[in-house]
């Protein structure tokens, strides 16, 4: 009988629940979540929770709160700076392996399969927020790609004051 | 305007939110995100990859799920969970629409509870979704 084919090594099983990234966000500026709002919400108007500190203080959250979907950890990140880098490589992808020093799975194309995501706290101007992401697991199946990896990793994001803002799970297929 | 939360019952729909997508709306979201990525700027980048031409990013298809949950439910509704797959590209020149159903209700602590089936389609192909998605929020 041949032997079943998998794209997950031993050591690949053996990297399952390390911390492949941690990060700390500049202070979120009130600046950063209108840009944002008005990015996503174009070309209407964004709705005035996000830009207008009058209405805002007039509603549950009593201030201007970022949209659920806003990025802290875009352009560059505290830890980014504090490492000495000041712009971005436009680099590809590097694959959890790679991060964590074992050899990389033999694929060849990847695509985002989606986002699971339970949301916390909202994120103001002012917050500095810390997301740690940990590779959650591998799986894999035949499909119309092929013999398709699912990687899967957990993204924590936090608060200066330590509360969740959310937690995500997202899955990269590659094959 | 805000839903009216003893209105909403299992089959209520959401006010789509629909956007031609380019360029335009693209470029925007690469500015707040830095995600500038070849395929989603220039066509002859897509092209080489195996799509039609250049395509919008999944992140901001996400963002349009959150906008017609938010639209709906009004400031004080809390998105509680959402969840999205990604199954076909956003072709530039292409009207996209995030649509919502209702598919459960329920009091929770004190609050209602609202399931919701979402989806990204092909405004003009409508059985084309694009994000596949569900979520559930708080109504205030």
């Amino acid at each position: 009988m041949a032997p079943e084919r998998t794209h997950i090594t031993p050591q690949m099983r053996d990297i399952v629940g390390l911390e492949l990234r941690r990060s700390t966000s500049f202070p979120i500026t009130d600046s950063d979540i209108r840009r944002w709002a008005i990015a996503v919400y174009y070309p209407d108007a964004a709705p005035r929770l996000f830009w207008d500190a009058e209405h805002a203080a007039g509603t549950s959250h009593g201030g201007i709160v970022a949209p659920e979907d806003f990025n802290p950890f875009a352009w560059l990140t505290r830890t980014e700076a504090d490492a000495g880098v000041v712009t971005r490589a436009a680099g590809g992808f590097v694959s959890p392996e790679e991060v964590l020093g074992v050899e990389k799975a033999a694929t060849t194309s990847l695509i985002n399969g989606g986002t699971e995501v339970e949301y916390g706290v909202r994120m103001r101007p002012g917050d500095v927020i810390t997301s740690v992401t940990t590779l959650a697991g591998y799986s894999e199946r035949e499909g119309r790609l092929g013999l398709m990896l699912f990687t899967t990793s957990e993204d924590t994001w936090t608060n200066q004051r330590g509360e969740t803002v959310k937690t995500s799970r997202n899955t990269l297929i590659r094959y | 305007m805000a839903v009216d939360r003893d209105t909403v019952d299992v089959g209520t729909e959401l006010p789509p939110f629909v956007r031609q997508t380019g360029f335009h709306n693209w470029n925007r979201y690469a500015a707040v995100n830095d995600e500038f990525v070849p395929i989603h700027m220039d066509d002859e980048a897509g092209r080489a990859q195996g799509f039609a031409g250049a395509f919008g990013m999944g992140n901001l298809m996400w963002s349009y799920l959150h906008n017609v949950v938010r639209d709906w439910m009004g400031d004080d509704g809390r998105i509680v969970a959402m969840q999205c797959s990604f199954r076909a590209p956003n072709n530039r020149g292409m009207t996209v629409e995030a649509r919502g159903t209702v598919t459960a209700v329920r009091d929770e602590n004190g609050e209602r509870l609202v399931d919701l089936d979402l989806a990204v389609v092909d405004h003009d192909a409508p059985d084309t979704v694009l994000v596949p998605a569900t979520a559930t929020v708080a109504l205030p």
